[in-house]
């Protein structure tokens, strides 16, 4: 059987076939929206194994250093983790709306609304980050050699090494997933700029709808941390 | 035939214009419609060049490694230079060379070539994982330059945290940097594989060299950001002295490694799974048979790279690791040969009373399945616990790996390459001259390793720059394999100035010289940039060898270029007997 000479040919009657989004070497915007939704699934797949080093390392230290990770989680504060995480679940919420405000078809307006409400929202975070940062370096826990010099006193059976474990891990863990934030408010901006001029409808929003996948990933990663680093010494009652 | 409208001078384009078709070569002048190329064709060509270029730079240290050990004496440089040497060696060939030789050349090219594709699910994200490798190669050889590293490749702690001099962070950071573009074309390939199949190219009627780069891929995506992050902890102790490795601090040296391996076990599958899928089309090709046991074959590819993640603790057999551990480790490594071997089986099954012929790419597929076997077996060897102990850090574990990364990897990258250049290039190699240097490379990879495995054997360390002056008989075995070293080197450099030859002087290409069934052996050598004139609908199975007349080019109307016979460029002109 030769092979048919037969043309994929836009379909001149839908209105996808002059659609100013469809990119030269896909078919269909079908196939362009599946494209991108399973390259942003497999992106996230691998920044899962990112973290999951940083995991990995932590499970490891923790059951090694149990006393010494509780001890040093308590010098967090759970109530403004939990604060934190109230406002990023919230800034979740305003980007899943922002997903449907284009897949029905919102005017631009609302849909801007909705990713600025989650820039605001992230931002709010970083900003409270910024300062629990400024809070530990004010105490002396930055884990740097010759930096790390808790105010508090350490408590007996745990060295200071092990104490500046706790603390390494959570400046890696909570700066690697701030930094993944900050990369987020960087992106969304074209995208607001995108949903302004009007380019999102129900049968284009593919960037729209990804990086909702994305932010929502971020927000996964900060739900696992926040117990790991700042529940574990919540009824420790040794020390502080 | 198709006239190309140009204000330059003539003369400078006369080469181009005698291509009859618009190609993808020609289709667009100028180094900026290159930098900035969107085309997957385009950017695996860049990729050839700046891994060759790294090639050539792991190939010279290699060459002073091999002049070092020709005497005993530690005579030609200090240890801490020779340090950096096999340190630079190391991580050349290993992350800017062998990671993205195939998938990044032939893959690029190849993938969506086979799968009747216009180009990629993200050519953009394709020109950006060619900068990324870029910055990170730059940055890396950089540090190389400025002092270099001399930790090895493996950057074991604590001595690249806490004693080494050397510039571990910047080449680290060159690693990492490079590691994003891995993880791209990784992210680029699955997308393709999945959404954009021409229509009738189920998953069973791929070609086997899309379910290797798949697999491939699948290793890139997972593996890739572990030796990341794990790099920017070396970096943060190294940096910072967090504690995370150092056992003053309450941290574990071994944790490196096991964070180390964990990606560079997989990264081996990395590099070997895409040689093995070009095997599979070889072999396809050159014997004129469907590939025997097509969906074993396939299936080995996703063996090996689940499989592949497993045994990461075999490189820790003798670093304290738990002997249950170990253990387990060798166990499911033996395991994890078995696909490779039914891959072996099957090439070798392919073969019975098929058409052979001992066109270059077979005489590279020769090469593989025997160099692989050794290579395969001896990393058997090494599996189990009882020999490792002996030989662990031994230059049996160095031929061990060149036996399977040189003798298996870069044997398949020439012999695609030699497949593939009449499609890329639009050009033939010389036949007489390729086939002598196969010769002299097989023979040149054979002197240098083979001693090895003896050396090793018999406990000559690796990484050391001076071994006794009362072994003679090791003196002996490293001359070979210094004499073996310089005979490789100028194999190699015969294909490369052969193949930039052919560029101007080679015969033209027919669209499907050997005949290959793939689809990319449809359209005209080289291809249009779109690749297909019309897409196509594939109705038929993978390898399926077709009566002549029914493997046209795909296009309208009638085909204009015969499989097999002249080009129309050549018609009249005086052309070399094949």
């Amino acid at each position: 059987m030769a092979t048919h000479a037969e043309a994929v040919e836009h379909d001149h009657h839908g209105p996808e076939a002059a659609h100013e989004a469809l990119a030269h070497h896909f078919d269909n915007l079908e196939q362009q929206r599946e494209a991108g939704a399973l390259g942003m699934w497999v992106f996230i797949a691998q920044e899962v194994m990112f973290f999951g080093g940083l995991f990995l390392a932590y499970l490891i230290y923790r059951m090694q250093y149990p006393q010494a990770f509780m001890a040093a989680s308590n010098h967090l504060d759970w109530k403004i983790g939990t604060f934190n995480t109230a406002v990023l679940i919230a800034s979740s919420l305003t980007m899943a709306l922002a997903v449907w405000a284009t897949q029905v078809g919102k005017s631009p307006k609302v849909q801007v609304a909705f990713m600025a409400a989650t820039v605001l929202l992230g931002l709010v975070f970083l900003g409270v980050k910024a300062f629990e940062y400024y809070d530990k370096y004010v105490d002396g826990l930055i884990p740097i050699a010759g930096w790390f010099n808790p105010h508090d006193p350490v408590p007996a059976g745990v060295t200071l090494g092990q104490y500046q474990m706790f603390f390494w891990l959570y400046f890696a863990m909570t700066g690697l997933h701030a930094l993944h934030m900050i990369i987020g408010v960087g992106i969304i901006a074209p995208i607001m700029w995108m949903a302004w001029r009007g380019r999102f409808s129900p049968e284009y929003h593919g960037p729209v709808e990804n990086f909702g996948l994305y932010w929502h990933f971020v927000d996964i990663i900060w739900i696992f941390l926040f117990p790991l680093l700042y529940l574990l010494g919540a009824h420790y009652h040794g020390g502080h | 035939m198709s006239t190309n409208t140009t204000t330059a001078a003539a003369g400078t384009r006369e080469w181009r214009s005698r291509f009859p078709t618009v190609n993808y070569l020609n289709a667009d002048y100028g180094i900026w419609s290159w930098l900035l190329t969107k085309d997957h064709k385009r950017i695996a060509i860049l990729y050839l060049i700046s891994v060759t270029f790294f090639f050539a730079i792991g190939g010279a240290y290699a060459a002073a490694i091999r002049m070092e050990l020709l005497t005993p004496l530690g005579d030609l440089m200090q240890s801490h230079t020779y340090n950096k040497v096999f340190t630079h060696h190391g991580i050349m060939m290993v992350f800017f060379f062998l990671i993205p030789s195939i998938p990044a050349t032939l893959g690029n090219f190849l993938v969506p070539l086979m799968i009747g594709a216009k180009d990629l699910a993200f050519p953009k994200i394709n020109l950006l994982s060619w900068y990324v490798y870029m910055v990170g190669g730059v940055l890396t050889f950089a540090a190389l330059l400025f002092g270099g590293v001399d930790t090895g490749w493996t950057f074991y702690v604590p001595y690249s945290t806490n004693f080494s001099n050397t510039y571990v962070t910047l080449a680290g950071l060159g690693i990492f940097i490079n590691g994003f573009s891995s993880i791209l074309t990784g992210l680029n390939f699955i997308v393709t594989v999945h959404t954009m199949r021409a229509p009738g190219m189920t998953w069973f009627r791929l070609p086997l060299f899309i379910w290797s780069h798949y697999a491939t891929s699948l290793v890139m995506i997972l593996g890739t950001p572990v030796v990341a992050i794990t790099i920017l902890l070396l970096a943060l102790e190294r940096v910072a002295h967090v504690g995370i490795f150092d056992p003053a601090l309450g941290g574990d040296p071994v944790l490196f490694q096991h964070m180390f391996w964990f990606y560079s076990h997989p990264a081996v599958y990395i590099m070997v799974l895409p040689g093995m899928g070009v095997i599979s089309e070889l072999v396809a090709t050159h014997t004129r048979k469907p590939v025997f046991g097509y969906s074993f074959v396939a299936f080995s590819s996703l063996a090996i790279a689940v499989f592949g993640f497993l045994v990461w603790g075999h490189h820790l057999f003798v670093s304290s690791q738990s002997v249950y551990a170990g253990l387990i480790f060798s166990l499911i490594s033996f395991v994890v040969a078995i696909p490779s071997a039914v891959k072996v089986f099957n090439w070798t099954a392919t073969m019975y009373k098929g058409s052979i012929s001992y066109d270059t790419p077979m005489l590279y597929v020769f090469a593989f399945i025997g160099l692989f076997t050794i290579g395969g077996m001896t990393g058997l060897f090494l599996a189990a616990l009882g020999f490792d102990i002996h030989v662990h850090d031994t230059y049996f574990v160095v031929a061990h790996f060149h036996y399977v990364m040189v003798g298996g990897q870069v044997m398949a990258y020439l012999g695609a390459l030699h497949n593939w250049w009449p499609k890329m290039t639009g050009r033939m190699y010389p036949e007489g001259w390729a086939r002598f240097a196969a010769l002299v490379i097989f023979v040149g990879f054979n002197l240098t390793f083979f001693p090895q495995f003896l050396l090793g054997y018999m406990g000559m360390p690796r990484r050391y720059h001076a071994y006794p002056v009362g072994e003679p008989v090791w003196q002996v075995l490293h001359v070979m394999s210094t004499g073996g070293a310089s005979l490789l080197g100028i194999g190699l450099l015969i294909p490369a100035i052969y193949f930039i030859w052919s560029m101007r002087y080679g015969r033209f290409a027919p669209a499907n010289p050997w005949p290959g069934t793939g689809l990319e052996w449809r359209t005209p050598s080289p291809p249009p940039t779109e690749n297909f004139a019309v897409t196509p609908v594939v109705t038929w199975e993978a390898y399926e060898y077709r009566p002549i007349e029914e493997m046209q080019v795909i296009g309208p109307g009638a085909p204009d270029q015969p499989v097999g016979g002249q080009h129309p460029a050549n018609r009249g002109a005086d052309t070399e007997e094949r």
